[in-house]
């Protein structure tokens, strides 16, 4: 992915590559755009979002998903804080489904799924999991595991059938996929580019993931993510009276 | 749906608390102890997390627990994970059959995103999860919530990825039991909830009991 691929090339900010295996942290300020970018087809981004202001005020998956009245997200869906307001919205995205649900890998599971890797042998190739990558990236905030809450895995997808039995889906994302995010608060972000805890390759390959951030307008009253159902109407509201 | 009955006599219980419609519980239960949950009058959620009574910041973790069962729902056989991956408990009788580990607790704010904004004064389970960890007095606060199981709760998911909270599948009676594999410290909200089907529009008492292992 490059520039050309942002809509506005000349309100790009800033780009970076996390790549596959590693975390990253950082803050998205209210007005601007994260555009997650898979390049090599077949990534996973677990992230989570905190209000900067006040960490306690943080990504609520059960929030988002009862008030959208959904399973999974796409375009047209925000995260919501567990203070019923829009941490961000969901403005574009080609991939159509993303994991709310499963959360991540930990150190026991990618040993026995992959083998031992350790850092003294295989350098900046060692294998990481994503428990362990986040608790290192919330660490620099001073939080710690009370602050992990599940997830949301971006490019990811695990279908249910009616009995609850749940699979995961390959190849729901292919190189160029992406998923933008206007966020609607100021918001620290942590994320780890782990493969997902139910990805069935037998093989440690994670994959990298293009950040690109850039200044966005503010939503209007016409807003397809504001107006996807009444519940965000009611979230943005609560949102718009911290920014008068 | 594993529908399954308990060995344990309420006559044997060696405590018993009967939680109102709109209280918090917290009770501390060893390893091998047996908890009951008795759904009093029917359909009523009971909004619950669970703690390592020795280190609460081990807890349950809904995304551990439904991604390691390949399923959703909760019933009997459900062995329910914490944060780290350990068992904490194990489900040994289910008289209900389905149990929901998405929809998480109401709170005054998400109330007034799925109702309407003029309903934040009403009573939630999140306010009673705080006052129970303030009463507590361990220092845990509004940090030390994460996703809770709502026992009695029926939210289906549909194979194109619909959630709704539809009307209730407990009755009357019914129950779930779990064997603690660990030292646990519960914490329950029976939930107050008037704005949605969870509770049959009537919140009702629910009835704990534990039992030391036959």
């Amino acid at each position: 992915m490059n520039n050309s691929a942002v809509p506005v090339p000349e309100q790009l900010i800033w780009e970076q590559r996390v790549p596959g295996g590693a975390h990253w942290s950082g803050v998205l300020r209210r007005g601007t755009t994260l555009r997650l970018g898979d390049t090599q087809g077949g990534a996973n981004c677990s992230i989570l979002f905190y209000n900067y202001e006040e960490r306690l005020e943080r990504y609520n998956m059960a929030d988002t998903l009862k008030g959208q009245h959904t399973a999974f997200l796409s375009s047209g869906n925000v995260c919501y804080s567990d203070m019923g307001r829009v941490m961000c919205s969901i403005t574009a995205d080609s991939c159509g489904w993303h994991d709310p649900v499963c959360g991540v890998s930990n150190a026991r599971m990618v040993r026995e799924k992959y083998g031992e890797a350790s850092y003294q042998e295989k350098h900046n190739d060692c294998h990481k999991n994503g428990y362990g990558s986040l608790i290192n990236e919330l660490g620099k905030y001073g939080m710690d595991r009370r602050d992990l809450m599940p997830t949301l895995n971006l490019f990811s997808k695990v279908v249910t059938d009616d009995e609850g039995n749940m699979q995961f889906i390959a190849g729901n994302s292919v190189a160029g996929d992406y998923v933008d995010l206007r966020f609607e608060m100021d918001a620290l972000v942590v994320l780890s580019t782990c493969q997902h805890p139910l990805d069935p390759g037998g093989h440690y390959a994670p994959k990298d993931i293009q950040l690109a951030c850039w200044r966005s307008a503010l939503p209007g009253p016409d807003d397809p993510c504001r107006n996807s159902c009444p519940e965000n109407q009611r979230a943005f509201i609560n949102t718009e009276r911290m920014f008068p | 749906m594993n529908i399954s009955e308990s060995n344990y006599s309420s006559e044997t219980a060696l405590f018993r608390e009967v939680v109102p419609a709109g209280k918090p519980f917290m009770y501390t239960i060893a390893k091998g102890q047996v908890v009951r949950i008795l759904d009093l009058e029917g359909n009523q959620a009971v909004d619950t997390l669970f703690y390592n009574a020795k280190d609460s910041e081990e807890r349950y973790d809904a995304s551990n627990t439904i991604r390691e069962q390949g399923n959703l729902y909760l019933s009997t056989g459900s062995r329910l994970l914490s944060n780290e991956g350990n068992l904490m408990l194990t489900i040994i009788a289910d008289t209900c059959g389905r149990h929901d580990t998405l929809g998480g607790a109401c709170s005054a704010e998400s109330n007034t995103v799925r109702y309407a904004l003029d309903k934040h004064h009403m009573h939630s389970c999140r306010d009673s999860f705080i006052m129970a960890l303030a009463e507590h007095d361990q220092g845990m606060s509004k940090r030390d919530l994460p996703s809770n199981i709502n026992f009695f709760m029926n939210v289906p998911v549909s194979p194109d990825g619909k959630l709704s909270f539809a009307d209730g599948i407990s009755a009357a009676g019914r129950y779930v039991e779990m064997r603690a594999e660990m030292d646990i410290l519960i914490l329950i909200s029976n939930c107050p909830q008037l704005n949605n089907p969870c509770n049959a529009y009537n919140p009702t008492p629910v009835e704990v009991l534990v039992w030391d292992p036959q």
